[in-house]
């Protein structure tokens, strides 16, 4: 499964660490939550990043407190149906102020990364290679927006004031 | 009207061109139909019984003559020359071909019309009062509140992927036309004792298998404050709405399930967190939506102008506007309702060549503006009372002054086993044996406002359960059934109608509902006692048992 972040296909140097599965011994990894809330302190001391996978159907809140010490955070889509995931990452970058890696996980496809961008992810694990392929080319399928989000966009309604006030200024 | 600006067409004509792309990999076969299901219906194409069917917005109901002209040219060249006028403000054509759909698209783009949202698990089109603007003693147009919300619910990052479907609705009128209490979100746009405007916000309504009124869930949000009030309430929807039961849902459930102080607690505790989430309405933001909204230069007219006068001669015309015509906010304007309800004919069809008709009536009478109302009926909002009489003719001609608005007649219905796969009964052809039952227009007349609802199935498009008499088809070992309901009704006294009693055959369903009447006829107290105000004093037992006593 192909790796994009940052908008260009990458080597995934994280690895997926089952619950109950055998620790590597060193290198970065990804926890479920459940087994990083265990036992944090014993996850963070070894040599290597640790990101937590979290799950779409409990709130972020139990997550926040660790937040500057990890490295990423794997958010879920278990369907490309089952929007919550969305939420959880606009409320992980813009309200918790999270600037790890913010990954996007399960039926990833490509008509959901313009989306998914919007919400603040800036890695995914994607499905189909073509889709990964296309994520540049995807990503400059819309030039409007209209919701402010955490994501640096310039909404259509930032937009129309500052037409009219340059409008104004060269009256 | 609103006008588009640039970046609004620059914003649809990317959607058509992503569509586009997304046409292309599932014809190619690149795109599975499970991944494709989802991106079609977010653009408003169903797969239905006999070809795709595909649902275009009217966002708040307003239509102008180059865009309806642009529908009728849908419907002629990609369809079979008609157009159906559903519940929602939206307009569904129903035998377009999948690999017509982008250049369909690409045409309406052109006149600033879009499909985006009108299906899917996201924000349905906004919807509002077909009289906004020109109805009398309006708070305020609540059309500017409606487009700030079409934008900020269009391919919204965090919203596009809900449990269920969502629809908003905004009435700034007394009396309810956009049926606020049976939305999942209900506005009602009023003003504090300060003279602010804002809403009263209801949340939670909803008709389809599991039926709700909507719940008061705040008194008054002031206006700068609605996008992030209502962001809050799709907050919580998203993240705790049901996802295991498809039946379950929607945000009525969700309510239902906690209890509106418990639902409402949530939302006000995300609210506070958000802080308004950069999302307050800054006056001159709301200002600059409402700048882009034209209105007419009406001239000054009296009151009662001379050729009113002397067409009041012909009772076939005063029959019309009694019925059809109604008060304007500007003196010697009125507001005509078309009806697309005749005589023997499917609710909510028009005509391609109608439908051109209509544009061009609306240039010459009406300022080039249509409206477009949940009863399936078309509206022209400024015509000038002289003209009444020339409309009228030039309406009777096309079949559209049916005078029957409100009326037994002027049926809603969904189009059922005819064209829908959810349907498990035909609805078009009751509301067709129905209106011929009571084609009599002064019998009509004289039973005075009754609205019929009529819904192929439990889904209840055809809004059976706030009908003042509501049609349910059900199937039953392999036959068509009918449960009815009275006392239904969707304006702000809204209601869920109560069964009369067990379900009866397609063929005896015309005979009931001409049952109920009659013994409404008899019951009422006086002529002007409506029959939702009958039922309402009387229950449903002198009905049930005129119904049953001979079946």
């Amino acid at each position: 499964m192909p790796l994009v972040k940052n908008a260009k296909i990458t080597t995934d140097l994280f690895v997926h660490v089952a619950d109950g599965a055998e620790l590597p011994g060193d290198g970065d990894i990804l926890v479920p939550a459940q087994r990083f809330l265990g036992d944090p302190e014993a996850l963070l001391k070894r040599t290597g990043k640790v990101g937590v996978i979290w799950p779409n159907n409990r709130a972020v809140d139990d997550l926040v407190p660790h937040l500057t010490r990890l490295a990423a955070v794997a958010l879920v889509f278990p369907s490309f149906r089952d929007g919550r995931a969305y939420s959880q990452a606009r409320l992980l970058r813009e309200r918790h102020g999270y600037g790890g890696e913010l990954r996007a996980t399960g039926q990833v496809l490509r008509d959901q990364f313009v989306f998914m961008s919007r919400a603040g992810f800036d890695t995914f694990e994607v499905k189909k290679d073509a889709d990964a392929d296309a994520f540049a080319e995807t990503m400059k399928r819309y030039s409007v927006f209209y919701q402010p989000t955490g994501d640096g966009r310039v909404t259509a309604l930032h937009r129309r004031t500052q037409l009219r006030h340059s409008e104004s200024a060269g009256q | 009207m609103y006008a588009y600006d640039e970046l609004d067409r620059t914003l649809i004509n990317e959607r058509v061109s992503e569509f586009r792309d997304q046409v292309k990999r599932r014809l190619s076969g690149e795109l599975t139909e499970d991944e494709f299901k989802m991106l079609r219906l977010q653009n408003g194409v169903y797969l239905q019984l006999h070809a795709y069917m595909f649902r275009v917005a009217i966002p708040y109901g307003t239509l102008s003559s180059k865009q309806l002209r642009r529908l009728a040219h849908v419907g002629r060249r990609y369809d079979r020359g008609y157009g159906h006028f559903t519940t929602r403000q939206n307009i569904q054509f129903n035998w377009i071909k999948l690999s017509d759909l982008p250049d369909a698209l690409a045409d309406l783009a052109d006149v600033g019309i879009h499909a985006m949202q009108t299906s899917g698990n996201n924000m349905r089109n906004v919807t509002s009062d077909q009289w906004a603007g020109v109805a009398p003693g309006e708070v305020e147009d609540p059309r500017i509140w409606s487009e700030i919300l079409r934008q900020h619910t269009t391919l919204h990052p965090e919203f596009s992927f809900l449990p269920r479907k969502f629809k908003i609705a905004i009435t700034a009128s007394e009396h309810d036309r956009a049926a606020i209490k049976v939305h999942d979100i209900g506005l009602r746009l009023h003003k504090n004792a300060d003279g602010e405007t804002g809403f009263e916000v209801l949340v939670g309504g909803g008709l389809g298998r599991t039926p709700f009124i909507a719940k008061a869930i705040k008194p008054f949000v002031h206006g700068r404050d609605i996008l992030s009030y209502v962001e809050a309430i799709l907050r919580v929807y998203n993240q705790y709405g049901r996802r295991d039961n498809i039946y379950k849902a929607r945000i009525k459930i969700l309510v239902h399930e906690l209890g509106i102080e418990k639902f409402s607690r949530e939302v006000d505790e995300e609210w506070k967190q958000m802080d308004g989430g950069g999302l307050t309405l800054d006056h001159s933001v709301v200002e600059e939506v409402r700048s882009r909204f034209s209105y007419p230069a009406y001239e000054k007219l009296p009151h009662m102008p001379d050729e009113l006068k002397q067409a009041a001669a012909d009772p076939q015309f005063e029959r019309w506007r009694k019925n059809s015509v109604a008060p304007h906010k500007v003196q010697g304007y009125s507001i005509v309702t078309l009806s697309l309800k005749p005589v023997g004919g499917p609710p909510g069809d028009a005509t391609a060549d109608q439908m051109d008709a209509v544009a061009d009536l609306a240039d010459k009478y009406s300022f080039g503006e249509i409206r477009v109302g949940h009863e399936q009926n078309l509206a022209l909002p400024h015509v000038a009372k002289r003209d009444l009489p020339k409309l009228w003719k030039a309406l009777d001609r096309l079949g559209l002054a049916t005078p029957n608005v409100n009326l037994v007649t002027d049926i809603i219905a969904c189009p059922g086993l005819d064209y829908c796969s959810l349907a498990n009964a035909r609805s078009i052809p009751i509301a067709q044996e129905l209106t011929r039952r009571f084609a009599n227009h002064g019998t009509a007349e004289m039973i005075g406002r009754l609205h019929i609802n009529i819904s192929g199935c439990i889904n209840a498009c055809g809004h059976h359960h706030v009908g003042h008499i509501g049609i349910l088809g059900v199937e039953k070992n392999g036959e068509e059934v009918y449960q009815i309901t009275i006392g239904g009704r969707a304006d702000e006294n809204a209601q869920i109608g109560a069964l009369i009693g067990p379900a009866v055959p397609y063929a005896e369903v015309a005979d009931v509902i001409e049952d109920i009447v009659e013994a409404y006829l008899a019951l009422r107290d006086r002529p002007e006692e409506l029959f939702v105000d009958t039922v309402k004093r009387l229950g449903v037992e002198p009905f049930k048992e005129r119904v049953y006593a001979t079946r």
